[in-house]
């Protein structure tokens, strides 16, 4: 069973659909034996990086997702979710995150629009399963204000070009992130969660 | 490169996908749920639904036609139409919606722009205008499905949406609107050259060059309905004219 951690995080059906077309089981859950039970879990996420912080700490799920990451479960951050893995981003003047991963998360450059939102291709950065038979330009969907902009170039898996480099994967042991919506990706996202999930079981 | 999005509308009433000209005269098209699940797989970008349904009780039916369709598609999906308050907006992406868009209701009140994208993000806050040229010229934005004249200059309210937080732009062209002339490009550039924000151009599509003049202005993405209902312009075709015509295109892999 998926944990989908259910912190009030946007829209999660999408996210259970998709998962449903790959028959996998999935759960929205805040409860910590659930979610360690699971034999993965799902950071979702749409909004403010302060109010989601913020709503993870109320429900101790800071402290369950980072005792779940140094066990080793896998686990995946979505757009938003992946963010919250660094250690800290100056939306909303400053904000520290979960720290699982290093670095840290910025405003997008003004000089293109704000959000990136819509159809960009994403460049391998490193050979992978992750990006296994996507065919030639693989289209995915983003809708973000902020990126990831420090971060250890090891763990970057691919990117987007939208006003520079836009880490859209990364991975580091069991943790990985997309800063794109899979769910919302057409078959190219349903291949890119079968490809995780096959890589995980 | 982000690519320029092509965006199916589908208009729908009562369960039904319908189909008017300048925003009169509504015909009943098709089951909105096997025609989502067409776009999807012709490689539409995004879909959006329309509400037009007047009662309560047709609003139900209206957000399990939302779920339903959230279940069979894998692109994002905007859905709009009567939304007033941020309790509407809730329910609309709880029944599987991405991104919600407002009207009327945001010229009536504009600190629900600023509301909701506080509270769900900029990204799902979408701010639709109905616009049309005045006899002074300008154009100005009309509420309440295109019949009453608001005075307010449609790109000044443009820029205002940004500034309360809009995450995004549909400017529907009233006179384009079923004509099927092409899009209402001056307009659409002029508000798309005052915002930092995605804008969609909507109303007017009539043939596939129509779609090439509006991503020649820098426009963002492309609505349309009948063009596509109808499968006049089937959208795998217009992708790969487009594609061939140097428009940054998501293609089917």
């Amino acid at each position: 069973m998926i944990a989908i951690i259910d912190y009030g995080a946007g829209n999660i059906k999408s996210l259970q659909f998709a998962l449903d077309k790959l028959g996998k089981n999935s759960k929205l859950t805040m409860d910590p034996e659930e979610i360690h039970q699971a034999d993965s879990i799902i950071l979702p996420g749409v909004g403010a990086f302060k109010d989601a912080m913020e709503a993870l700490q109320r429900y101790k799920l800071d402290t369950i997702l980072k005792k779940e990451a140094a066990s080793g479960k896998p686990i995946l951050g979505i757009c938003l979710g992946m963010q919250l893995f660094y250690e800290f981003s100056e939306e909303n003047g400053g904000c520290t995150g979960l720290g699982l991963l290093s670095g840290s998360v910025k405003r997008i450059s003004d000089r293109v629009k704000v959000p990136h939102m819509g159809w960009n291709i994403l460049q391998s950065n490193q050979p992978q399963r992750l990006l296994h038979q996507l065919g030639e330009n693989p289209y995915v969907y983003f809708v973000h204000s902020y990126a990831i902009d420090e971060l250890e170039e090891k763990t970057l898996v691919a990117s987007a070009d939208y006003g520079g480099r836009v880490p859209a994967i990364v991975q580091d042991k069991n943790i990985t992130g997309m800063q794109f919506h899979p769910e919302k990706s057409g078959d190219i996202g349903i291949a890119l969660l079968k490809n995780y999930e096959e890589m995980i079981s | 490169m982000l690519a320029k999005r092509i965006i199916p509308c589908l208009d729908v009433d009562k369960g039904r996908v319908v189909k008017g000209k300048k925003f009169q005269d509504i015909k009943d098209v098709a089951n909105p749920v096997e025609l989502a699940a067409r776009y999807n797989r012709e490689g539409a970008d995004e879909l959006v639904f329309y509400d037009i349904t007047a009662s309560n009780e047709e609003r139900n039916i209206f957000l399990d036609v939302v779920e339903q369709v959230a279940r069979e598609i894998a692109i994002p999906f905007m859905v709009g139409g009567g939304i007033r308050t941020t309790q509407d907006i809730h329910s609309v992406l709880h029944a599987g919606a991405d991104k919600v868009s407002v009207n009327s209701a945001a010229v009536q009140r504009p600190e629900l722009i600023k509301e909701s994208s506080d509270k769900f993000g900029s990204q799902c806050i979408v701010l639709s205008i109905d616009a049309k040229r005045t006899a002074d010229g300008a154009f100005h934005v009309f509420i309440n499905g295109g019949r009453k004249d608001t005075g307010i200059d449609a790109v000044e309210w443009a820029k205002r949406g940004e500034v309360l937080g809009a995450g995004e732009l549909v400017v529907n062209a009233m006179d384009a609107d079923g004509e099927k002339n092409g899009f209402q490009i001056e307009l659409t550039k002029k508000i798309a050259d005052a915002v930092n924000i995605p804008v969609i151009a909507s109303g007017g599509a009539g043939k596939i060059e129509h779609f090439s003049e509006v991503f020649a202005e820098g426009i963002d993405a492309a609505l349309a309905a009948s063009v596509f209902h109808y499968e006049e312009i089937p959208i795998p075709e217009l992708k790969e004219y487009l594609s061939s015509q140097g428009i940054p295109m998501r293609r089917k892999a």
